[in-house]
Order: C-alpha cells, then sequence, then structure tokens
C-alpha cells in the first residue's frame, strides 16, 4: 500500500465530492434539517390537532334514556358536549364525524338504578379518531360525575363516610433519574436514525465513485494511471467513508439540539411538565452514540461501494442499493421493538447491536462486555467488507462488465 | 518499445460460453516508430491494448514494454504508457489544470516539477485559456488536448491510442493524429488502432491486420502492398481479412 497515492485519490475525490450537488444534499443538508423538521413538525402538528380537537365541543347521540332522565339530564347540563336529537343512523354519522360519540342508555335504567341492580351504559365512539375519542373521554368523565354524585348522596342517606368505597389509595412514584426517563422515552429511536443516516450519506458517493465512473468514462482512465488496485480502493473507500462519518456527525449534532430544543419546550409547556419527560441527552451519551456508529459506517462504505461497482450506471446501482436500504431498514427497526433487549447472540448481528446498544446508552447503561463485543464484531465485519471491495476492484469481469 | 510476446485473453459469458477475444498475438514495436493495428470492430484491437496498458490481464503470454513484463509489473508499465481512447473521458468536476496534475501525482511526480510539466503541456498545446475551466464545461477540442495533456504529463516512453478519433469533428481529429505524429518525432514508442485508412497510411511505420482475436498479417504499408499486389489499403485488408469473414457468416 503506497499511502502517498492513497491520499492524492483520496484528495481528488474529496475536491469532486465538495462539488457535487447530489451527495452535498444526502450528506449535509438531510442530517442537519432531518431533526429539526421532524421535532418542530411533530410538536406543531400535535399542538395543533390536539388543540384544535379539544376546543370542538364535541356532538353527542344519546341513544334511548327516555325512560331515564336523571342521567339524560346530567349529560345535557355538561356544557363541554353538546347533546344532539336522536337518529337511526347514529353509528354512520360517527363515522362520517357528523357526531363524535353516542351514549347509549338502557330501557329501565333509571328504575334499575333506583332498586339498585347493576347497569352498563355504552359508549360508542371511533378509535383512533382523536376528536371522537375526546368526545367519548367527555361523555365518561360526565357520566363520572353523575355516578360519584349518586354514591356520595347513597351514602349520605345512610349516614356513611365517603371512605366507605375508597379505603385506601394508591400513587406511582418514579425512581429513574430523568436522563433515564428521557432516554427510554427517545432512546429506541436514536441508535435507528443515525444508522440509517450514516448508510443515506455514504449511498450516493457509493454510486458516484463505482457506477457513476463507469458511466461516465472515467474508470478506464483511472485504471490506465500507475496507481495500484488496493490505493484506489481505499482512496475511494475513505471518501465515501467521509462522506458517512460527516452524516453521522451532523446527524448526531442535530439530534443533540433538536431534543435539547424539545426538552426546553416541553419543560417550558406547563402543560406537560408534569409528564416526567426530560430531553436531556448529555454529551458522553452522544459521543458515546457516535463512536458506536464508526464502525458501522466503514462496513456500509465498503459494502455499498462494492455492490455498486457491479453496476454499470448510476441507475442500475441506485436500483441495487434500495433494496439494501430494507436490510439496514429492518434490523434498525427490530431494535426499536418492545421487548427486544440486547444478549451475546444479538451482540453480534450487525446493526440490530448497534442500534440497540445505542438505545442502552442513551438511557446511561454501559454494559462494557457487551459495546466491547459489538465493536469488535462491527470492526471485523467492516475488515471483510473492504477486503471484498478491494478483491471486486481487481475483478476483470466486474469494472468492465458489458 | 513494445513486445508483445503470444499475447491471449479469454472472458468467460454466460450465455456464449468461453470467448477467445485475442489469441496468441506477437508482435514488436520500436521507438520512434508508429505501429498500427487494424480490423474490424470485434476483431480484437481494443483487448490487445487494454492488455498493452495493463488495465487487463493476459490470460496467457505476456508484454514487455519499456522493460517492464505486464504480468509481473503492471504497475511500473503503466508508469511508461500513455494511454489515451475515446473510453477514457475526464473528470467532469475538475478543472482541466487539476485533471492533469491528478495524473502527474498518481504518477509519483514531485510538485515543482508537476508545475514546471503542466507549464510546459498547457502552453504547448495552446490550454492557457481553459486550464481553469471544469472539464464538464470544455468544448470536445479542449477536452482532447486535456486528454493528451494527461497522457504526457509523466513524460511516457510508450503510447498506447485506441481509436482516438473516433467520433471526433475534423479538426479535432487533426489535433490528435498531429500529437501522435509528435511523439513519434520525439522518438516514443507509439501503437495505435483505428478504422481510418488515411491516418494509416500518413501515420504507420510498421502494420497489423487483427480478426477474430488472430494477427493475421503484418509489416510495413510497401511489404503488405507487395505482398497483395495492392496499393488500396483498404482492399489489402478486405483480401486478409475477407476469406474468414466470409467463412464465419
Amino acid at each position: 500500500m503506497n499511502l502517498h497515492a492513497v491520499g492524492v485519490v483520496y484528495r481528488k475525490e474529496l475536491t469532486e465530492w465538495l462539488r457535487d450537488r447530489r451527495t452535498l444534499i444526502s450528506t449535509v443538508l438531510v442530517p442537519l434539517l432531518a431533526f429539526p423538521i421532524l421535532i418542530s413538525g411533530m410538536i406543531s402538528l400535535s399542538t395543533i390537532l390536539i388543540g384544535s380537537a379539544k376546543k370542538e365541543v364535541p356532538k353527542i347521540m344519546i341513544i334511548h334514556g327516555e325512560d331515564s332522565p336523571g342521567v339524560v339530564d346530567a349529560l345535557k347540563a355538561n356544557k363541554e358536549i353538546e347533546v344532539v336529537p336522536y337518529a337511526d343512523n347514529w353509528k354512520d354519522q360517527i363515522s362520517d364525524k357528523q357526531i363524535r360519540a353516542a351514549v347509549e342508555i338502557p330501557e329501565g335504567f333509571q328504575a334499575s338504578l333506583d332498586k339498585g341492580t347493576p347497569q352498563t351504559i355504552q359508549i360508542h365512539y371511533y378509535e383512533g379518531e382523536l376528536k371522537s375519542e375526546f368526545g367519548a373521554e367527555h361523555v365518561e368523565k360526565s357520566l363520572k360525575a353523575y355516578r360519584d354524585d349518586l354514591v356520595k348522596k347513597r351514602l349520605e342517606a345512610k349516614n356513611l363516610p365517603d371512605s366507605l368505597i375508597a379505603p385506601f389509595d394508591t400513587k406511582q412514584h418514579n425512581v429513574a433519574p430523568p436522563e433515564k426517563v428521557g432516554g427510554s422515552t427517545i432512546g429506541s429511536m436514536i441508535g435507528y436514525m443515525v444508522i440509517i443516516l450514516s448508510m443515506t450519506g455514504a449511498i450516493y458517493p457509493a454510486i458516484d465513485l463505482t457506477a457513476g465512473e463507469k458511466e461516465r468514462g472515467t474508470m478506464e482512465t483511472i485504471l490506465s494511471s500507475p496507481v495500484s488496485r488496493l490505493d484506489l480502493v481505499l482512496g475511494k473507500f475513505l471518501l465515501v467513508f467521509s462522506a458517512s462519518l460527516t452524516t453521522a456527525i451532523l446527524s448526531v449534532t442535530s439530534m443533540g439540539l433538536s431534543f435539547a430544543y424539545m426538552g426546553h419546550a416541553l419543560s417550558n409547556s406547563a402543560n406537560t411538565s408534569g409528564a416526567g419527560i426530560h430531553m436531556n441527552l448529555g454529551l458522553t451519551s452522544v459521543v458515546a452514540v457516535f463512536l458506536m456508529a464508526l464502525p458501522l459506517s466503514v462496513l456500509f462504505s465498503a459494502v455499498l461501494m462494492t455492490v455498486a461497482l457491479f453496476a454499470k450506471t448510476y441507475k442500475e446501482a441506485q436500483s441495487y442499493l434500495t433494496p439494501m436500504t430494507f436490510i439496514v431498514v429492518i434490523p434498525a427497526v427490530a431494535s426499536v421493538l418492545p421487548g427486544v433487549e440486547l444478549n451475546p447472540k444479538l451482540a453480534l448481528i450487525p446493526i440490530l447491536n448497534t442500534s440497540l446498544v445505542c438505545k442502552e446508552i442513551i438511557t446511561g447503561t454501559y454494559h462494557w462486555g457487551s459495546i466491547a463485543t459489538i465493536f469488535a464484531s462491527t470492526c471485523v465485519y467492516a475488515a471483510i467488507a473492504i477486503f471484498i471491495a478491494v478483491k471486486t476492484f481487481q475483478r476483470e469481469s466486474v469494472l468492465f462488465r458489458s | 518499445m513494445i513486445d508483445a510476446r503470444a499475447l491471449s485473453k479469454r472472458f468467460q459469458d454466460k450465455k456464449r460460453g468461453e470467448i477467445r477475444a485475442v489469441e496468441n498475438v506477437s508482435f514488436e514495436c520500436q521507438p520512434g516508430k508508429i505501429y498500427g493495428l487494424l480490423g474490424a470492430n470485434g476483431a480484437g484491437k481494443t483487448t490487445t491494448l487494454r492488455m498493452l496498458a495493463t488495465i487487463l490481464e493476459p490470460t496467457d503470454g505476456t508484454a514487455i514494454i519499456n522493460g517492464f513484463d505486464v504480468v509481473e509489473h503492471p504497475e511500473k508499465v503503466r508508469a511508461s504508457v500513455g494511454f489515451l481512447s475515446t473510453a477514457t473521458a475526464l473528470y467532469p468536476r475538475l478543472t482541466a489544470q487539476e485533471m492533469v496534475e491528478y495524473f502527474g501525482r498518481l504518477n509519483g511526480l514531485d510538485e515543482p516539477t508537476l508545475k514546471k510539466r503542466i507549464d510546459d503541456i498547457f502552453s504547448r498545446l495552446d490550454m492557457n485559456t481553459f486550464r481553469d475551466r471544469r472539464c464538464d464545461k470544455l468544448s470536445t477540442g479542449m477536452k482532447q488536448k486535456t486528454s493528451i495533456a494527461r497522457t504526457l504529463i509523466h513524460d511516457p516512453p510508450v503510447m498506447i491510442f485506441d481509436e482516438p478519433t473516433t467520433g471526433l469533428d475534423v479538426m479535432t481529429a487533426r489535433t490528435i493524429i498531429g500529437f501522435i505524429a509528435d511523439c513519434r518525432d520525439r522518438g516514443k514508442t507509439v501503437i495505435f488502432s483505428t478504422h481510418i485508412m488515411s491516418e494509416v497510411e500518413r501515420l504507420c511505420d510498421h502494420i497489423g491486420i487483427i480478426h477474430g482475436g488472430k494477427l493475421l498479417e503484418e509489416g510495413t504499408l510497401t511489404e503488405l502492398r507487395a505482398k497483395h499486389n495492392e496499393h488500396n489499403l483498404e482492399e489489402i485488408i478486405v483480401k486478409v481479412v475477407g476469406p474468414l469473414a466470409n467463412a464465419e457468416a
């Protein structure tokens, strides 16, 4: 290996890369903007949706209840809902969003109440539809208040204390530090995002430096120079790796800042400060995630270059690499699934292991044995991938495929 | 000099099986001389020249270029060769000067030598007006000059041209032809392939006619004319290749 030649190839590739708008977009702009847009978009969208849903006075229909004026009057008295006249097509009206929910009062409800026979009131709503869920919530709250009032009156009539029906109370207390609470909320997606974006950053340079060279006719030009294939591959690989690394650094930085902003925004919000959501990621976690992503970036760079080299054109390479994105997304997504936790076997599965360990790091858990295993195994996979890339560059059938 | 010794190249094709692109081709080309390799499309010209430039490795046989074996020392061979073909394009996002500098550095030139060589070549080829222009903004003629400068930067003793004028306009083709003649006059060993007979008649000291991967005929233009009792080179090629081509058809 001639380091000078590797450096010359790398410098040239860097110059070209910095002048290429497409790779700059995928390497710099996407990771820089993805997180702020995602976070601010999520906050804005949820604020708008929840705000408008909360602002609306939901229309509620009462089914039956003619013989139970007490409960009907209690519902009508609630200013947070609007009771509309009964119609047979109430189910369609809920689906069509003309009304938000319907309350079905069983026949003889009032009489049963007086007798002390238990009865069930059904609240019909559309699950997944925010405004319908809010409507059902209002109805439930209203009925609960009516029931509590009824119980209270009955206890008073019999001269019994309120504590008779609630002899004790329960309360949950969180012992996890705020960092871990924040980490568990968002940690599962951080490793996933870093992995996906470090791959995204490597895709375009990998294509450009292999299939792109073939398509432009510069492959034969460079192969006619005295540079060895090994030096040529290493120079090109370093550029693809740099692009992947840049994307990883920018995405981690952008992510850290976005979550810091999100944490700040949420802690300033009176509605959510009590929910215990804390977004303090910490510099150590960010650096650790970045370090774990390093060997994975090497692996991505070498594999993407090798696969793209088989293609004759940019488009062909894109069609090869698109399915590869799914290969990366599947283990990365698997790590986000509830119940999937790091164990000695999973620590050897590339991508999934890094994603899982990033999840742990973000929650402040450092299992050094697992971290070392994952780092070392990913380094081994990366070294194998580089070796295959060099070998592929020496295959005439690949370089001059017709 | 170039000394091709029983060069052969076979490829594996999934549909057609083994393809013998070049079979047992031997010839010599001396410094200060131009060797013209003639043949139809698919005759084996490009594969032969690519083996000489070490872009492809021979399946059998070898070639000695400037004293180096193409199989044993491919990198030293490439350092002794300037290779130009219509397939050797330029990097679109580099300027003409950066393109030439890149190849100078890959050839191990130190910075002062590189600068001096670039100034000399750019002046000689009248390239100073576009030296800082990106290659994707250059005209065809400018691109060809930049490619020539790229092949000359390390002052190689051997020049290999694979159909260098194919698809070029008359003026650009003239620049290339002039450049090939200039290489010979400077004592370089030159080999080139072409379809254009006028170029062969004007430039070549020695001619090889290749067909089906085999070198069928070799000699000076005068020798070939005498042997086939035919003045027109195109007719000579038809006489040499024709029977085989008809048999294949």
